[in-house]
């Protein structure tokens, strides 16, 4: 026994490392490091610097996806194909490296008046934001798993950030436990597919399972998969724990839940789908009709009752999820490859820039009000006309209206689900089409009080935005203003063959 | 189709200028307000002067082929174009847009609605002209569409901001059904293009592929574009948001609303849903046509029952577009014609009584017809006009309306294409009752608002605090004077509407300044439809 774990040993080679491909990955763990021993060492006073060193190794991280995108190779495997850094996988990269930046521009001045602990905050940021780009190259069901966990657990203490906070606890703790929760069952499920199929790689994976004649134990394995799954993306039925987490996090931190993680939770079930559980699409596909149709409606139904602006956008990003989970319904049908790929990558981008702003935009506003009730924002169009139309750009892009971006990821969803062109993909798009109406009365209803109802409480000051947040709010409208006008800019991103041609093989 | 890319810049300049007065504007301050409206008022007039110039550039001999056309890559991804061109269908419609806009930036010089702020009111009209344009223009479903749907949200602010008592539930209802419509129009849209191979979204492919669709798909499709459409006509039943959005919403947004937006539904169905789905559109014609019929009766007996004017007019606005549909679903040369020239004698006709409207709630702070009376003796140019108009909207031969609805009635004598002739016989005459009561409401209007003496309550001697800012200021030289004074028509009024009185006379006397431009460009159509259901 011994011996030939020797000789095995012996035989070992080291795997070549492509050290260009992992350059984004290598900057953030060098930046974490950085940002934890320069933060030990810097009196309070100081702690301001720590966001604007986060914000340059995000860019810094940046460098590095620009290039490989520039050099645009075949895509470069490693370590057996697990690993793959494609163009696939830069764009995500991208999205999420730039949504980090908006992030620490969003968070700065919150976490410096509040006297957080800023450091620590950036640290962890950054720890999880390395697993959200890990989970866009992994292949593989540990890799993926292991970035799934690197991005969580940073989460669940970023929820729970303001510990003096009863309602921010909670959140945590809500989180926490429905996460940890939702991984075992994701991870048990993943000890099936390997234990049927011997491979824990996903091309492997989708190379062993037999269409039209899964075990009993495969079936249940995709079933947990795709549960665990649809917890990280929050959706219906699996998505109690969001309104709760969102309102009670400090609000740059439902922003971060609500795009960058959830789009996270998207990468990998798209990779798991698309390139393991293919041959399960019988599987798959009602499970995921079902997710898709129960996430929109839900979520924009609950949407409509709330009456505090966190909480309302809470939901409104569970039925955005239904939207962004509509394409992948029909993954397995004719030549929907392609498309898919490019309805969810550019409605994962699009939605980003524009949650982002609405975010950024509540921040703002909160930072005088005091308040998250949706009334607060009465009589915003006449004291502070440019966050007021900024509000209209991300409400109504959000609802889908063109010309802004918001509406240029709904009609590629709805042109990937029609391609489909069978009943049950007709029935869904309909689904969606009634609930972009009915996602329109609520954002509409927070444009009704920014332009239509006075001041609640008569305070008509203009309000001061912090530079930070500017920059923010600039980044973030002129994304969806640009990607609604000219959406060829970034269509092209679909035009990714790679992760399908892994499929083919 | 045929296409000519003459002057192809004509078009992009026509649409977008707007847009270079908006960009202007936003960075004039607020207070500027003589500024913001001069800015406002000459964007407007330029882009009437590229109208003007599109008009002498038309070709008229060759009405029936899209002119100025342009095709340039856009969302290649998606196979969707910026194509736009212009031919006698659009072209009508196309300079209605341009002219109504200029009138009513001009009519806001001095008729600002009370809640102030004339540089976001002056920039929302101006976006809402670049959606309007461009959806006349548009030859692409996308572009269409994206042009279709960016005259939204300036609506919904205009009508939210500066409306009436119930302003925010007006808007939303109007925001909510126009999109419930467009999001399956969307669906349809896209199964159209599916279902055509998927190869290109610009009318001129799917007006020669749709045809080759399955007759059961074609039915399904027009259902979706239907619902699109006819929620913007709007149809009976889906009018209802149109009584509360008009009446609530300014003078302006009423006129905009009625002269251009509603034509955007009817105009889908001309240019869209009918040409691409002739087999969809023969199994819909029917119940376009009993349904517009409803809306005919539907919409007279509404207005009998109104107390306010403003209201009046606006169900008027629904028994007028039931004869446009009517005329549509004959599916006759006559009746297309027909429809189409209802549509802009609509649009100026009901345009101009909102004008009318307005200007007497400005000075009577009322709309109740109870209470007003004697308009011919108290401001008697004013009451002419309003007489005027209502003889024009009523269908007096020798003004404009006569043209819409009497060869509307007289097409569904024989509609086209084996349709059900007793059907549309009987929908005939039960239209032509519909113009009776249409005389009813309107002439019962004029003698309970014009004639008799004025009411004591506004005949001059009462005083009458004088509202918020807006009036003061309009009476520039009577500050401080708390008698209101009702003025008869004041120059800047005069200047806004005699376009639409002198447009309203001289197509009621030459009908065939408009029928001409419009008849090659509807004979082709309707022929083409004969190709594809009588092989």
């Amino acid at each position: 026994m011994n011996t030939s774990v020797i000789a095995q040993l012996n035989e070992w080679v080291a795997p070549t490392i492509d050290w260009h491909a992992l350059a984004p990955e290598l900057v953030l763990v060098l930046g974490i490091n950085l940002v934890l021993f320069i933060d030990l060492s810097l009196g309070a006073a100081k702690k301001w610097a720590m966001a604007t060193l986060t914000g340059f190794v995000f860019l810094a991280a940046f460098i590095p996806v620009v290039t490989l995108a520039v050099i645009g190779d075949a895509s470069r495997e490693m370590f057996d194909g697990r690993y793959v850094v494609d163009g696939y996988s830069l764009i995500l990269k991208a999205i999420f490296l730039l949504a980090a930046y908006v992030l620490v521009l969003m968070s700065q001045n919150e976490l410096e008046e509040g006297g957080y602990y800023q450091g620590e905050f950036y640290v962890l940021m950054m720890c999880s934001v390395l697993g959200m780009v890990m989970m866009a190259s992994a292949r593989d069901l540990i890799a993926i798993f292991v970035a799934l966990e690197l991005l969580s657990i940073p989460a669940y203490m970023m929820a729970a950030w303001r510990k003096r906070d009863s309602r921010s606890n909670e959140a945590g703790v809500k989180y926490y436990l429905l996460g940890v929760f939702a991984s075992a069952v994701l991870l048990y499920g993943m000890s099936f597919l390997y234990g049927t199929t011997g491979s824990t790689k996903l091309t492997d994976i989708g190379a062993s399972l037999v269409e039209g004649d899964l075990l009993g134990l495969q079936v249940l394995a995709v079933v947990f998969v795709l549960g665990g799954l649809a917890f990280k993306v929050s959706a219906v039925p699996f998505h109690t724990w969001a309104p709760d987490t969102y309102e009670g996090a400090p609000t740059p931190v439902t922003a971060f839940l609500s795009v960058a993680s959830k789009a996270a939770g998207f990468v990998a079930l798209m990779s798991i789908v698309m390139l393991a559980l293919a041959p399960a699409n019988s599987v798959v596909r009602p499970m995921l009709w079902v997710l898709a149709a129960l996430t929109m409606t839900v979520g924009n139904v609950m949407a409509l009752r709330q009456t505090n602006i966190v909480r309302m956008l809470a939901y409104s990003s569970v039925s955005q999820g239904g939207f962004i989970l509509m394409p992948l319904v029909v993954i397995g049908t004719g030549n929907a490859g392609d498309s898919v790929l490019r309805a969810v990558i550019v409605y994962l981008l699009i939605y980003a820039f524009m949650n982002l702003g609405a975010f950024s935009v509540v921040i703002a506003v909160a930072r005088r009000t005091r308040s998250g009730e949706i009334t607060s924002f009465g009589g915003l169009f006449g004291y502070a006309p440019g966050l007021a139309v900024l509000m209209t750009i991300f409400m109504a892009s959000l609802a889908g209206i063109p010309p802004l971006g918001g509406w240029i990821a709904k009609f590629n969803v709805f042109k990937t689900v029609l391609d489909a062109g069978d009943t049950a993909a007709y029935v869904l798009a309909l689904i969606g089409a009634v609930n972009t109406v009915i996602a329109a009365a609520y954002y509409m209803r927070v444009l009704r009080q920014v332009w239509m109802a006075p001041a609640p409480d008569g305070d008509i000051s203009p309000i001061r935005v912090p530079s930070s947040i500017q920059a923010a709010l600039a980044i973030t409208a002129v994304g969806t203003v640009l990607l609604g006008v000219l959406p060829g800019l970034v269509l092209r991103f679909g035009d990714i063959t790679d992760l399908t041609g892994a499929l083919a093989r | 189709m045929e296409i000519m890319t003459n002057d192809n810049w004509l078009l992009t300049v026509g649409t977008f200028l707007p847009l270079v007065g908006v960009l202007v504007m936003l960075f004039i301050p607020k207070a500027e307000e003589q500024l913001l409206k001069t800015v406002a008022v000459i964007t407007a007039g330029a882009t009437l002067a590229v109208g003007v110039l599109t008009l002498f550039r038309f070709d008229y001999g060759q009405a029936e082929k899209l002119q100025f056309f342009v095709d340039a890559t856009w969302i290649e991804v998606i196979r969707s174009n910026y194509t736009i061109g212009l031919d006698g269908i659009s072209l009508p419609l196309y300079f209605l847009s341009m002219v109504v806009t200029f009138l009513v930036i001009i009519y806001t010089w001095d008729n600002m609605p009370d809640a102030g702020n004339p540089k976001s009111f002056l920039i929302l009209m101006l976006v809402l002209q670049v959606g309007m344009a461009g959806t006349f223009v548009a030859q692409d479903l996308i572009l269409f569409f994206v042009f279709f749907e960016v005259v939204l949200l300036p609506m919904y602010f205009m009508i939210g901001v500066w409306g009436g008592e119930q302003r925010q539930y007006a808007s939303l209802k109007f925001f909510l059904y126009t999109m419930f419509g467009s999001a399956f129009m969307l669906v349809a849209f896209l199964a159209l293009f599916f279902q055509t191979g998927a190869e290109s979204f610009s009318f001129m492919h799917l007006v020669s592929a749709g045809g080759l669709i399955s007759n059961d798909v074609q039915v399904w499709i027009f259902a979706g574009m239907f619902l699109g459409f006819a929620v913007k006509v709007p149809m009976f039943p889906f009018h209802t948001w149109l009584p509360d959005a008009h009446t609530q919403a300014p003078t302006q947004g009423s006129v905009i609303l009625a002269a251009i937006l509603l034509k955007l539904g009817t105009y889908g169905f001309v240019r869209i849903a009918i040409p691409m789905l002739p087999e969809g559109a023969r199994a819909w014609a029917p119940v376009i046509a009993i349904l517009a019929v409803i809306g005919i009766i539907y919409g007279a007996l509404g207005c009998l029952a109104q107390t306010d004017m403003k209201r009046l007019i606006a169900f008027s606005s629904v028994a007028h577009m039931g004869f446009v549909m009517l005329g549509i679903s004959t599916l006759t040369t006559l009746g297309i014609n027909a429809a189409l020239f209802g549509m802009v004698a609509h649009g100026l006709i009901t345009g101009m009584l909102f004008f009318v409207a307005g200007s007497v709630k400005h000075r009577y702070h009322t709309l109740e017809i109870k209470r007003l009376s004697g308009l011919l003796k108290q401001i008697p140019r004013m009451g002419w006009i309003l007489g005027f108009a209502a003889m024009a909207s009523l269908g007096l031969p020798g003004l404009a309306g006569f043209w819409g609805e009497f060869p509307a009635i007289l097409a569904a004598y024989s509609p086209g294409f084996g349709l059900n002739v007793t059907l549309f016989r009987t929908l005939m005459v039960i239209a032509a009752v519909g113009t009776v009561l249409a005389a009813a409401y309107l002439l019962w209007l004029y003698q309970r608002t014009a004639f008799g003496e004025p009411s004591p309550e506004f005949s001059g001697h009462t005083p009458h605090p004088v509202g918020a800012g807006v009036n003061a200021e309009h009476h520039g030289d009577h500050h401080g004077d708390h008698h209101e004074e009702i003025r008869d028509v004041t120059p800047i009024e005069w200047i806004a509407w005699t376009p639409f009185l002198v447009a309203i006379v001289v197509f009621g006397v030459y009908p065939q300044l408009m029928f001409g431009v419009m008849d090659p460009a509807v004979s082709e159509l309707v022929a083409r439809l004969g190709e594809s259901l009588n092989p």
